[in-house]
């Protein structure tokens, strides 16, 4: 029998991550106990590695090497520098809520004009009675391991018909550098109800840290809610968040996600189309450079009939990055009228940069649209000497192509402001390559 | 003054060289027109006069106001005054045809040490042009070049020109692809900006262009060499006996 201690690379103990947050995790005694089959299930999986098909491209065992032990409960001083960053990266008008560390933060937060139009409450509360959040119907070892040592998050309900005034904004600030934020959160969308959710994730002075993100995200019939996602961490961290998303009959989701930041990142969505007549907009843009790797992870599942779902994706990949998209639509025997496209194209910018595109279409019924598309390429020479002839320097050129390029998976974000604000994003990353 | 000297230019693409000694003076204030059937090195000449990759130069060199042309970069030969009106504009779906001018025009601007045009200035200039060559304003709101016709590229060329007023414009094969109206309305563009300080070199296959854009000298390109230069009335000539005698040569 092998009785040897499973070790990471550097030495610590797998168990001492859980053991040595144990006192710190929230919860009640059934949620320790749910917390511990978790962990089970994490030491026994371990980080996905390449020969596990959905996570072939992003390796974590070689990208991440090992979980770092949970960040400290921020104190006066970190909640200090996390104020600078939350105003930085801040919407202007939105509500916003701050976990810092993956501990929410109410005095950087605005609570109480949120309130006034939708119920909140921090998982930590929540956790005190229930154990429900931290159950997801998933056998990946990442999202064992959040449910295992999640800290806190937000646990957001807006009622039926609610038509909120201004966007609600999740901040996660890393503050606390060599060290992981474990964070989860809900958001319930009532029938009828109209939204805007923003996701940041940003950092505050903090290096080589991880974050490990949870959302559960359920929208009900005739609702109508953008999302948007602006991953901005750290150049040397690593991000992975897992998404689950469930949306009712007749309404519209538009979600777009936007990375700049990381060493190492991946979202993967899990979107269910539960009732009829929805129509699911998915877009997302990876600007990657040095040796960074993004990874889209998407599973679009028409579940009924007559739902329609697109998804546009651009990576603008340069230096010796790695971008990754894998797209699945599922589409169920009973989901006719199935109208499911998705389009992703990568640009690379350097011989070194790579892209892998993985997408599969699953259709067990058979009256169904569906279609895919996947390109890679370099910028159009012919395209970069007009503009040069014209008297645009090389980067200025490319930049203008750039922007064109990731322009169109921009353009599906319908409200002014923000798509400005993700403009702007993306400029100021070409500003830095120039 | 010459503006413009190509002295004994010898040029490759790949491995097969396609200007063989090429000599060319073009001064200050005037009109040349280049001529010579398909293949002879016209549109050749004009990608290394503007610095498109891929064409390797043996021998010679391109003086502009005196220096050195080959040795500066596309942007800095449209910064310093070199304007080539593409046969062929390409399409740039996504940006849009104001952003481009605008950078275009200020990129330039800022690399001869001028102050940037703002916005208000720049779109005044932008609708004056505009409107003395009949392009309307939604044209420049779409993509550059997209879904425009063959006459609306060319004068979108030619929109390029009066924005940026170059001392040297290159126009390679303005007429190809344009019916008789859109040449007129391109020539007539071209002419307003005919001046005493600007030259303009009229690449093209066929005599009807010079009706619109009377030139100044007539050169007959053959087989990459200049083989004859003459006054207007050489166009004439070459329109009533045709390129065969040079070939033969």
């Amino acid at each position: 029998m092998n009785v040897a201690v499973a070790k990471t690379g550097s030495g610590r103990a797998v168990s001492d991550l859980f053991a040595s947050a144990e006192g710190r995790l929230p919860g009640s005694p059934g949620v320790t106990a749910v917390r511990r089959e978790a962990f089970e299930t994490y030491e026994r999986l371990g980080l996905p590695h390449r020969r596990i098909e959905e996570w072939k491209y992003t390796d974590l065992r070689a990208l991440m090497g090992e979980v770092l032990p949970l960040a400290a409960t921020p104190d006066a001083a970190a909640l200090k520098r996390a104020v600078e960053a939350v105003k930085a990266h801040a919407i202007a008008g939105a509500r916003k809520l701050v976990l810092v560390d993956g501990v929410f933060a109410a005095d950087l937060s605005d609570v109480k004009p949120l309130v006034a139009e939708a119920s909140f409450k921090t998982l930590r509360e929540t956790l005190a009675r229930d154990a429900g959040l931290l159950k997801t119907a998933s056998t990946d070892a990442v999202i064992a391991l959040n449910a295992a040592l999640a800290t806190d998050g937000v646990v957001l309900s807006i009622a039926d018909g609610a038509q909120l005034s201004a966007p609600i904004q999740i901040i996660h600030v890393a503050t606390a550098a060599s060290a992981s934020a474990f964070t989860r959160s809900q958001v319930t969308v009532g029938k009828g109800a109209r939204a805007t959710l923003v996701e940041s994730f940003v950092a505050a002075g903090a290096a080589a840290y991880q974050v490990n993100d949870a959302v559960i995200i359920s929208v009900g019939d005739d609702a109508d809610v953008a999302h948007i996602r602006l991953m901005d961490d750290a150049p040397d961290a690593v991000n992975i968040t897992s998404q689950f998303v469930t949306v009712g009959a007749n309404t519209k989701l538009n979600f777009f996600n936007m990375t700049t930041g990381a060493a190492v990142s991946r979202l993967q969505g899990f979107i269910t189309l539960a009732g009829e007549g929805t129509e699911l907009s998915v877009n997302g843009v990876n600007l990657l450079k040095k040796t960074e790797h993004g990874d889209t992870t998407l599973v679009v599942d028409h579940a009924v009939p007559n739902c329609v779902s697109r998804e546009i994706f651009r990576a603008v990949i340069d230096d010796r990055a790695h971008s990754v998209f894998q797209g699945r639509i599922i589409v169920r025997p009973d989901a006719q009228k199935t109208d499911g496209k998705m389009m992703t194209r990568a640009l690379l910018l350097s011989d070194e940069a790579e892209a892998d595109n993985k997408p599969e279409l699953e259709i067990f019924a058979d009256d169904v649209s569906c279609g895919h598309g996947a390109t890679a390429g370099a910028l159009d020479d012919s395209l970069l000497f007009y503009l040069k002839a014209r008297g645009l320097p090389e980067k200025q050129a490319q930049a203008l192509l750039i922007q064109a390029f990731v322009g169109e998976a921009i353009e599906q974000i319908a409200d002014d402001g923000l798509r400005e604000h993700v403009i702007g994003i993306a400029e100021r990353w070409l500003e830095r390559r120039q | 003054m010459a503006l413009l000297e190509v002295k004994d230019l010898k040029v490759r693409v790949e491995e097969r060289e396609i200007l063989h000694g090429l000599t060319l003076t073009v001064n200050e204030g005037e009109v040349h027109a280049i001529m010579g059937p398909n293949g002879s090195g016209k549109s050749t000449l004009s990608h290394v006069i503007a610095g498109k990759p891929g064409y390797e130069v043996t021998d010679g060199q391109i003086l502009f106001k005196g220096e050195d042309l080959l040795e500066m970069a596309p942007e800095e030969r449209a910064a310093k005054g070199v304007f080539l009106a593409f046969q062929y504009p390409v399409e740039i779906p996504g940006v849009a045809t104001m952003t481009f001018l605008r950078t275009a025009l200020n990129a330039q601007r800022k690399a001869r040490g001028e102050s940037e045009y703002s916005t208000p200035d720049f779109l005044k200039k932008v609708r004056e042009v505009s409107k003395s060559l009949n392009i309307p304003q939604d044209m420049l709101k779409r993509g550059v070049n997209v879904g425009f016709s063959g006459g609306e590229k060319k004068r979108n060329e030619v929109l390029q020109m009066a924005l940026f007023e170059p001392s040297l414009c290159i126009l390679d094969e303005m007429d190809s692809g344009l019916d008789i109206d859109a040449l007129r309305i391109a020539a007539d563009g071209v002419n307003a900006l005919r001046s005493p300080e600007r030259a303009m070199v009229v690449i093209t296959h066929y005599q009807r262009l010079l009706n619109y854009i009377v030139p100044d000298v007539v050169h007959v390109m053959s087989r990459g060499r200049v083989v004859k230069s003459g006054g207007k009335e050489l166009a004439l000539e070459l329109e009533a006996s045709g390129y065969a005698q040079f070939e033969a040569a």
